[in-house]
């Protein structure tokens, strides 16, 4: 019987030498999705990834991935996922049509339809006119774009994605995007690893992870609504100073500089946390415009992986 | 301006990193003093204890004390009495021997009567230094107790030198030079083949497909092997044209003894592949391969001569049975059933080696 998850894992964790790169991690994959792993670098996603298509043996706890269990064979698994490296792995020295048919090869695609299979992918990932070209000598964009070709030639259940958009431009970015969605429309479960907020915001859910641990899952729209912070928004002719002020209120959890505004952040068990920041900036006479503002997913990154903030620094 | 302080930042950088690369570290090391091992035990032009099987038609007195006085001179080691010349001539073909010994039915009375040698030696003189040293053995004097000591004014002993009567270097130079091009080469494709796929990310991808590992290495290899046979036919055609190297035996149990040596050097170079994290890496173990298969194979120095160590080191490598193999085919007109053991060593080293490459190269990152 299938499961309605692609992947479910337990208690995954994962140790090098005495670092624990991922730590119990669950996870609830729903079919069809796409599921986004937002963190920044080092804080497991790559090694989790490489967990669920068998590629590294977890240290601790267990997953199924397509009704198959992990650890244990991940050979009947090969076929049905698609899996895209974080560094271009593709052969330079072959040409994209070649990559593309060798892939094909690799992948036993029968024989009759190879030649349609990949001329569909010619044209829907736009590398008609790249078809002759040496790998090595493309954008990042195009490359981005032969590697997710090559990656869904087989038509596999589950893409793994290890951070695909990280050397591409952002117009690159959104028409990648547009391809996953569609892949995503057509049953294809995807688990993309990221460390851009707007990509993780565009994902059907997501699991934010920080040093190994999972601190948040949910929709984006869940996670803004639990940040379980006031946000607050100060615009100050001198940000530096007016920064210097609000970090120095205990109640304050996070200020981040955008331009010449400030992002607050303060607990919810604290009350009126506009009028403290207000009364703190006009103790020390510095003119600042105070509002409540929004929680973007940023603020719920921030939020999640706060560190007490005598460990700042 | 030069600073030498940016020059020390350079060089401190340098030894730095030097440090934690072990093998580079090892060279540093190794190389010096595996060098002076091999060359130094492996240059031996005093040839001793070469192997020899003795014909003794006499079989009387005199014979015998001859035979004893020849295993005096610890030149050769007697590994064999047989009966008939063509006997010997089996032997020598085979590779077996590389001198051999007749004295004649009517020895006594040769060396009563002191006009015409009175033994034959029979030697492989497609190696000029075991030629030599048979041409030393002629001017060493025997004593026979009722007759005066041999000396030089009686050619005692009749050296016919077989397979190389010219003396031509080439013609043993290059059966030999084969082995060691193909060990180069071989090696070399295949140590840097995984490596570099592993440098460029393309093995995470593959490992990631439904490929497995035996799929992988043959498929790696098999180009390699068409590669070797080009290689070997222009070998032999540059061999044939310009230096008159002839293939006396079969051309075709030549190619079927270089397809399987071919094999056993890619599968090497598979397991160099396995074991190395990076190019550089791999082109540093071969080198730990190439000089040994140079200096203990029997392409430079004669097998018989070097000390049993550095012989049970040559032993173990593909080049020193294809050497062998080459050589009987091409020079002595041998059939590969005379050599099987040869080319058995090359067929189980193959597989070995392939066993062991396709069992460390697991589709895992950890």
């Amino acid at each position: 019987m299938s499961s309605a998850f692609a992947i479910e894992a337990r208690g995954l964790s994962k140790d090098f030498g005495t670092l624990r790169a991922v730590n119990s991690l669950d996870l609830n994959v729903p079919r069809g999705q796409i599921y986004g792993f937002l963190g920044p670098n080092g804080s497991g996603k790559s090694t989790t990834i490489r967990m669920l298509c068998g590629l590294l043996t977890p240290t601790e706890g267990n997953a199924i991935v397509l009704d198959t269990p992990i650890p244990g064979n991940s050979k009947d698994l090969k076929p049905l996922i698609g899996y895209m490296t974080q560094r271009f792995s593709l052969f330079g020295d072959l040409t994209v049509l070649e990559n593309l048919q060798f892939i094909s090869e690799i992948y036993s695609y029968p024989s009759a339809q190879r030649e349609k299979r990949i001329d569909e992918l010619l044209h829907r990932y736009d590398l008609v006119e790249q078809q002759k070209q040496l790998a090595a000598t493309m954008s990042g964009g195009q490359r981005q774009r032969l590697a997710l070709a090559c990656a869904v030639l087989h038509h596999p259940e589950l893409l793994l994605l290890d951070e695909p958009t990280s050397a591409v431009d952002p117009q690159s970015r959104r028409d990648f995007w547009e391809n996953l969605f569609r892949l995503a429309s057509g049953g294809t479960t995807i688990l993309v690893s990221t460390h851009y907020m707007d990509e993780a915001e565009r994902c059907h859910r997501l699991a934010i992870l920080d040093h190994g641990v999972k601190v948040a899952d949910g929709t984006p729209q869940e996670l803004q609504a639990a940040t379980g912070m006031h946000i607050i928004e100060v615009s100050a002719a001198d940000p530096y100073k007016a920064q210097t002020v609000i970090h120095e209120l205990d109640e304050v959890a996070s200020v981040t500089q955008l331009g010449i505004r400030l992002r607050v952040l303060i607990p919810e068990r604290y009350s009126q946390a506009t009028e403290r920041v207000a009364a703190a900036l006009a103790a020390q006479n510095i003119e600042a415009d105070v509002q409540r503002g929004a929680a973007t997913l940023e603020d719920v990154f921030v939020a999640v992986t706060l560190k007490p903030k005598g460990d700042l620094n | 301006m030069i600073s030498v302080s940016r020059i020390m930042a350079i060089a401190k950088k340098e030894v730095r990193q030097l440090r934690r690369d072990r093998l580079s570290f090892g060279m540093v090391v190794g190389l010096p003093v595996i060098q002076m091992l091999l060359f130094g035990y492996a240059i031996n032009t005093d040839v001793r204890n070469l192997r020899t099987a003795v014909a003794d038609q006499a079989q009387t007195h005199l014979s015998r004390q001859f035979i004893a006085a020849l295993k005096q001179t610890q030149v050769v080691e007697i590994i064999e009495s047989v009966d008939t010349v063509g006997q010997l001539d089996d032997l020598l073909r085979s590779g077996r021997i590389s001198i051999g010994v007749l004295v004649p039915p009517d020895f006594d009375r040769r060396v009563g009567q002191r006009s015409r040698a009175a033994v034959q030696l029979l030697v492989d003189g497609s190696d000029p230094t075991i030629l030599g040293v048979a041409n030393q053995l002629r001017s060493m004097p025997f004593s026979f107790d009722v007759y005066p000591p041999t000396s030089s004014q009686w050619q005692f002993l009749e050296v016919r030198p077989f397979y190389n009567p010219e003396r031509r270097s080439p013609v043993n130079i290059i059966p030999g030079l084969m082995g060691v091009i193909l060990t180069m080469t071989m090696i070399l494709f295949t140590a840097v083949a995984l490596v570099r796929e592993r440098e460029r990310g393309n093995l995470e991808l593959l490992i990631n497909t439904p490929l497995s590992s035996t799929e992988l290495m043959l498929g790696k290899v098999m180009p390699y092997i068409v590669i070797g046979m080009l290689q070997l036919a222009l070998i032999l055609a540059v061999g044939r044209l310009l230096f008159d190297v002839p293939v006396r035996g079969s051309i075709i149990e030549l190619y079927l003894a270089a397809t399987t040596f071919v094999a056993a050097n890619l599968a090497l170079g598979l397991l160099i592949s396995t074991a190395a994290k990076t190019q550089f890496q791999a082109m540093q173990m071969m080198v730990f391969i190439l000089l040994p298969s140079i200096l203990l194979s029997g392409f430079m120095f004669p097998f018989d001569g070097m000390p049993s160590f550095a012989r049970y080191i040559g032993e173990a490598l593909p080049n020193t049975h294809f050497i062998r193999l080459t050589r009987g085919i091409m020079l002595r007109e041998a059939k590969l059933a005379e050599m099987l053991p040869d080319l058995v060593f090359l067929i189980g080293f193959t597989l070995v080696a392939m066993g062991i490459a396709a069992t460390r190269f697991t589709k895992r990152l950890d």
